[in-house]
Formats: structure tokens, C-alpha cells, sequence
């Protein structure tokens, strides 16, 4: 399977980005296993350290299983000021997780991150490609629960 | 061309899409068509509308009514009232309107001309409000070196943040001989509160591709890269589908316009990382490796993109370009200051009665841009600071509203223009917690190459956490300086050099603050 999404891109290290995306959206967990890392590593022709060095430096990959849905919140300062630490408060209880903790049912992951971008509707999230703003804690219950609904 | 009695302009974006837009515009033709107005209500799904009201919005011209939040069981009292009635529906409206008439769409603009106004998913739009015209100036009518010099002659300073003469940074990489140059354009926007380059290309992807290729033109590039982040899908989808329009009308290609210039573009994705912002970063995870910065000199301009000379330019930045090589550098220096030409696009957000999204001229103060961009307060709010240019900007308290924004004015004030982010603080708010906010964000963004910024940002957070806890001294609250301003000299990349710049300001302007949330020293 990971040899397949290899062959996509030419052998070059530049690709190695869009590899690894590729990779980590189309597995179960949203994650990059020691196997892909080897296969990538062979494909590629570059050293599994270098692979592992990339993959750790940036935020979006992961090299833990996570849970079928990843619910991104923003934490820089225009989100924070419009309450983003209250909402988080709420997800943490109603998940009943920590960060970086996907809940028992395998179904959400909860990450912080980075500003998204759409400060207009502080504070945001996004739910793998989803965005949700003017986020309230009865807001994010409700999300949560739609989504919970629907797998 | 069809006569239409109004217009109404809808924002696709990626707000308004979670709320349904799709699933709206279908009810709203639905029921237009049901009362017989499919030829006098003309529909546009458009790009930013220049504000951010919650939900689904939409413009009605040519009567300026600004609609938010707009659910399906709304559309039969919209189209029964405003449109066929003429009577808008007040309480749809924006609250702000009648107090506060939006100057968006009527002021003259360069960067924004067609946001919100065409629909940016149509070459035959944009081709249509005078696109292309400039790309086509630059390749049959100009040589290389003429449109480096209109460039330098307008003035034109980088957007992304330290503004750099744009001209000036091309002309070191048109005269060198490389088999292979780059244009690369630098749409990781990832400064906290700023989100103008997802407007620009989401309301006029075209425009970005336009200024791409005069560029490409005037240094030799015959490839360009668009680096942009993968959270922004909506960008990424409009801007495929315009390199493709591009690409099926002969506007990219080899040979285009039969001039012997070949050109493609295409869009890499990042994988979150502010430090990418950064050009020898940006390079670096381009090739497929960590972002880390390089060492400069050599420079991009000489050797960038697997060691090819490459320019990398901001999105904002490369969109004014079709303007001045349309119009020429005598016309865009109309706009803006001696110093600072042009317009810069401003997100204002926070405790604003309107927030949103403007383009002003250069030099504007910060005070019109809040009063008459963003309708002032919000009710019931008092201004307090602003927090100018995303983290790695400054608080500016009230009595530097007037300052004029522009990278010369606000040097003076040890401040910056940075990336257009302006984020409102009422008087309620703590100046402290905001520091910490940002400081968290250092932490969390340092890449972890010099040792200076990855220390440096560990310990900034550590001792920011230790005052608002209210556990700290004056003595922290002065070392916190030191470690910054050491940092400023000595870190590798800009990211380093940074946070001093929201601490200095805080600790100067609003000292009396740290004071006494501090312990006396026993």
C-alpha cells in the first residue's frame, strides 16, 4: 500500500512532503508508521532519520495513531483573547481527554495549533478538513455531538 | 451584456461554506426564479466581501446592504421583502448598518480592484475587468530590464513583513546567467491574525498569477512555485482551477503570446510551520527537508531553489505588480506616502464594532483605519491597545494612534508594519495574558536550529508564566527584556529576532500593569 502512493511522485526528496501527506490522510489512524517511514525510506533513496527528522519538525504529521476525526483548535493570540481557552476547557470534559489524547472510542484526536487563518471568526477549529468558527462551549457541544452522530 | 435591477454578492469562503452557503445560493435562485426575478436579481458567488459577519453573507447592490448569518427559512422573507418589495429585511442586517456604511467597494484600490466583485473561479471574468493586459504589456511590449526598473520606479516595498524594495530584490537575479531560475511565492501565511493573503487569492486568485508572471518575466524564470499552506483548501482549489484556465487559454505554457517565453506554475503544500515564512526556510522544506533557515549571503536571489537563483516574494506584494505594469510607476505612486508607495490590506479584528478586511493607502493612521474601517469600538468598549502585525508586531497604546502606518513612520516608534494583522484590545483586557499568548506561540514555533531563539523562547515563557501567575518581580519583568534583546542579536533568522518587539512595547507602554501584577522584591 505505501509502495503504491510512493510510485505517484518521482523519486525525488522534494516530494517527500506531499508523500508523507498523502500517506497519513489515507491511513485509518492519520498517522505515519514505522513501515511507511521504511518503505518511503527505500523508495526515495534517502536515510530514515532524515525522514523522521522532517516528519517530527512539522505539526501536521504525526507518528502516533490518532482517532478517526482530529479536532485542531487555534490557540494563538487572536483566539485566545476571544476565549479559546474556555473552549478547550469544554472539549477536554466532553471528550474526557488530554492534548494529544484521542478518545477510547478511537473517534476524536484533540490537538492545538497554530493560527488557521480565519481569525475573523475567532476562536476556530478545524475537524480534519472543516472549519468552525465563533466557537462557544455550547457551540463545540453541539459539533461534537453532530459529528458524533454521524459515525 | 444582460441588465440586472441588483446584484447580490455572496462570499464563498471557508466560513461561510461550514455554514451552508452551497446548500443557500440553491434555495435563494430557487425562490428567486419561483417569483419570477431570475432576470432581475443577479447572483455572484464572490470572493471576501470585505467584512466578516458570522454565517452565511451576502451584498445587495446597488444598494449597499450588508446581510449575515443567513439560514435557509430566511430566503422566502428576503425575497418577498428586498427583492420584490424593496424593503430590506432589518433584522438580517448587519447590526453596524446605518451607523457605519462600509467605504469597501468604494474606495480605489489596487491589490483588492476585483474582490468581491468578480467571480474568481472565471478567466472570462478577470480577462473581462482588464486581466492579463499587464502580462501581455510586459512580454510583447517591454524588455526584462524595463519592467525590473517601472518595478524599483514604483517604489513597491516586499508585504510580507520587513519591506524590501521588490525591485531592488529582483534586479540582483535578472542580469545573472543560470540555466534554470525560480519565482517563488511565499503564501505561508502564518502570522497570527493575518489572513490578507488567503483573501487576496481566494477573491482574485488570477491577480496573484498575473503578477507571478511579469515577474517570471522580467528575472527568466520559466518555473514558479506557490507555496502555500494545506489548511487553506479553498485557495488551493481556486487557484488549480486558474492555472488551469490559464493553461487551456495559452497564458501559460511555452511560447506564450508567441513571444518565446515559456512559463509554468505550480502549488506546493506546506506542512505547518511559521518558521517556513522565512525564504531560506521556505527553500529548505521546498526541497524536502526540515525548515530550517540557511545561512546569507548567498541569498536567494543567487542561489535559492536547489541552488538556482530564485525570488521570493510575499502574495500581496506580487498581486500589486499588474497594476503598476498596466498602469506604469508614475500612476501607483499616487498611492501611499514618498517613502511607502502603494496600499496595504489590513485585517483589523477584536473588539471592533466591524471587523474586517481593508485596503488603504500606505501612511493611513491607525486611528482612521479603526474609525472609519472598522466603524470604531465595538458599543460598549473602550480602546485600549492593538496588537499590530501579528506576534511579531508591537501593542500600540492610544496615544500612537495617530501614528502613520508605514514601514518609515512606524520605525520610529521602534515598531513595524509586519503582515497587516491589527487585533483590538478593549480595556478590559490584560496586556500580560496577551504577552503570554504570544510568547507560548514562540515557544511552541522556534525551529530549534541557533541556540539563541530556542533557549530564548523556553525561557520567555517560562518567566511570562511566572508574572501572570502573579509570582514574579520587576526583576523578571526586566530580564525578560535582556534575554529578548540577546536574542534579537543574535539569533540565526527573523523568528529569534522577533519577540522583543512585543515585549518591549508592553513592558514601555504599559508598564504601570506589570507593576502590579509583580511581588515586591523582599
Amino acid at each position: 500500500m505505501y509502495k503504491e502512493i510512493c510510485a505517484k511522485y518521482a523519486p525525488t526528496k522534494d516530494n517527500l512532503i506531499y508523500i508523507l501527506h498523502e500517506i497519513q490522510d489515507t491511513h485509518p489512524q492519520h498517522y505515519i508508521s514505522e513501515e511507511a517511514v521504511q518503505a518511503i525510506s527505500e523508495y526515495l533513496k534517502v536515510p530514515e532519520n532524515h525522514i523522521y527528522g522532517v516528519l517530527t519538525f512539522y505539526s501536521m504529521y504525526s507518528t502516533k495513531p490518532r482517532g478517526k476525526n482530529i479536532i485542531r483548535l487555534c490557540e494563538s493570540p487572536p483566539c485566545y483573547i476571544k476565549g479559546s481557552d474556555n473552549v478547550l476547557r469544554k472539549l477536554k470534559s466532553i471528550l474526557n481527554v488530554s492534548v494529544g489524547e484521542t478518545t477510547k472510542d478511537g473517534k476524536f484526536t484533540l490537538e492545538l495549533c497554530a493560527c488557521l487563518g480565519v481569525c475573523g471568526n475567532a476562536p476556530v477549529m478545524m475537524i480534519n478538513d472543516d472549519v468552525y468558527g465563533d466557537l462557544s462551549e455550547e457551540k463545540v457541544e453541539e459539533i461534537i455531538d453532530k459529528i458524533r452522530g454521524r459515525n | 451584456m444582460k441588465y440586472y435591477r441588483s446584484h447580490v454578492l455572496i462570499g464563498i469562503n471557508e466560513t461561510s461554506i461550514a455554514a451552508g452557503v452551497h446548500a443557500f445560493v440553491k434555495g435563494l435562485r430557487a425562490e428567486l426564479s419561483k417569483a419570477g426575478l431570475s432576470d432581475e436579481i443577479n447572483i455572484l458567488e464572490t470572493g471576501p466581501l470585505g467584512f466578516f459577519g458570522k454565517g452565511v453573507c451576502l451584498t445587495v447592490y446597488p444598494e449597499n446592504v450588508n446581510y449575515e448569518n443567513l439560514k435557509a427559512e430566511d430566503i422566502p422573507e428576503l425575497v418577498q421583502e428586498h427583492f420584490l418589495k424593496g424593503r430590506p429585511v432589518g433584522r438580517l442586517m448587519l447590526d453596524t448598518v446605518g451607523k457605519f456604511s462600509p467605504k469597501f467597494n468604494y474606495e480605489s484600490r489596487i491589490v483588492l480592484r476585483n474582490s468581491g466583485i468578480i467571480d474568481p473561479e472565471s478567466i472570462d471574468d478577470y480577462i473581462g475587468a482588464g486581466g492579463y493586459e499587464a502580462f501581455e504589456k510586459a512580454l510583447t511590449q517591454m524588455q526584462p530590464k524595463d519592467i525590473v526598473e517601472e518595478v524599483k520606479a514604483s517604489g513597491l516595498r516586499g508585504r510580507g513583513g520587513a519591506g524590501f524594495p521588490a525591485g531592488v530584490k529582483w534586479s540582483f537575479t535578472a542580469p545573472l546567467e543560470a540555466e534554470q531560475k525560480y519565482v517563488v511565492v511565499n503564501a505561508d501565511e502564518g502570522e497570527p491574525g493575518t489572513f490578507k493573503d488567503r483573501l487576496i487569492m481566494e477573491g482574485d486568485p488570477h491577480q496573484l498569477l498575473e503578477g507571478i508572471m511579469i515577474c517570471a518575466r522580467a528575472i527568466g524564470a520559466s518555473k514558479a512555485y506557490i507555496y502555500i499552506r494545506g489548511e487553506y483548501k479553498l485557495c488551493i482549489m481556486r487557484l488549480q482551477k486558474a492555472i488551469d484556465d490559464c493553461r487551456n487559454y495559452g497564458i501559460l505554457g511555452t511560447n506564450i503570446f508567441e513571444s518565446g517565453f515559456d512559463l509554468d506554475i505550480e502549488i506546493k503544500i506546506g506542512a505547518g510551520a511559521y518558521v517556513c515564512g522565512e525564504e531560506t526556510a521556505l527553500i529548505e522544506s521546498l526541497e524536502g527537508n526540515r525548515g530550517h533557515p540557511r545561512w546569507k549571503p548567498p541569498f536567494p536571489g543567487v542561489k535559492g531553489l536547489w541552488q538556482a537563483p530564485t525570488v521570493v516574494n510575499n502574495v500581496e506584494t506580487l498581486a500589486n505588480v499588474p497594476f503598476i505594469i498596466a498602469k506604469g510607476a508614475a500612476e501607483y505612486k499616487k498611492y501611499g506616502t514618498p517613502e511607502c508607495t502603494g496600499t496595504k490590506v489590513y485585517t483589523i479584528l477584536g473588539d471592533v464594532a466591524h471587523p474586517g478586511l481593508c485596503e488603504v493607502d500606505m501612511g493611513t493612521t491607525l486611528r482612521t483605519i479603526i474609525n472609519e474601517y472598522a466603524g470604531g469600538m465595538k458599543k460598549g468598549f473602550k480602546f485600549k491597545a492593538a496588537l499590530v502585525g501579528g506576534a511579531a508586531g508591537v501593542i500600540l497604546p492610544d496615544r500612537l494612534l495617530d501614528v502613520k502606518m508605514d514601514f518609515s513612520s512606524l520605525n520610529q516608534y521602534a515598531a513595524v508594519l509586519g503582515s497587516g494583522a491589527i487585533l483590538v484590545m478593549n480595556e478590559h483586557q490584560s496586556i500580560v495574558d496577551m504577552l503570554w499568548s504570544i510568547l507560548r506561540f514562540f515557544r511552541h514555533e522556534s525551529c530549534g536550529k541557533c541556540a539563541p531563539c530556542k533557549n530564548g523562547t523556553q525561557q520567555l515563557y517560562r518567566l511570562i508564566t511566572k508574572i501572570k501567575k502573579g509570582e514574579g518581580t520587576m526583576e523578571d519583568v526586566e530580564l525578560m527584556q535582556m534575554i529578548a534583546e540577546t536574542m534579537q542579536q543574535t539569533s540565526f533568522c527573523a523568528l529569534g529576532q522577533s519577540p522583543i518587539m512585543a515585549i518591549r512595547s508592553a513592558i514601555e507602554n504599559f508598564r504601570d500593569e506589570f507593576i502590579a501584577i509583580t511581588k515586591e522584591i523582599s
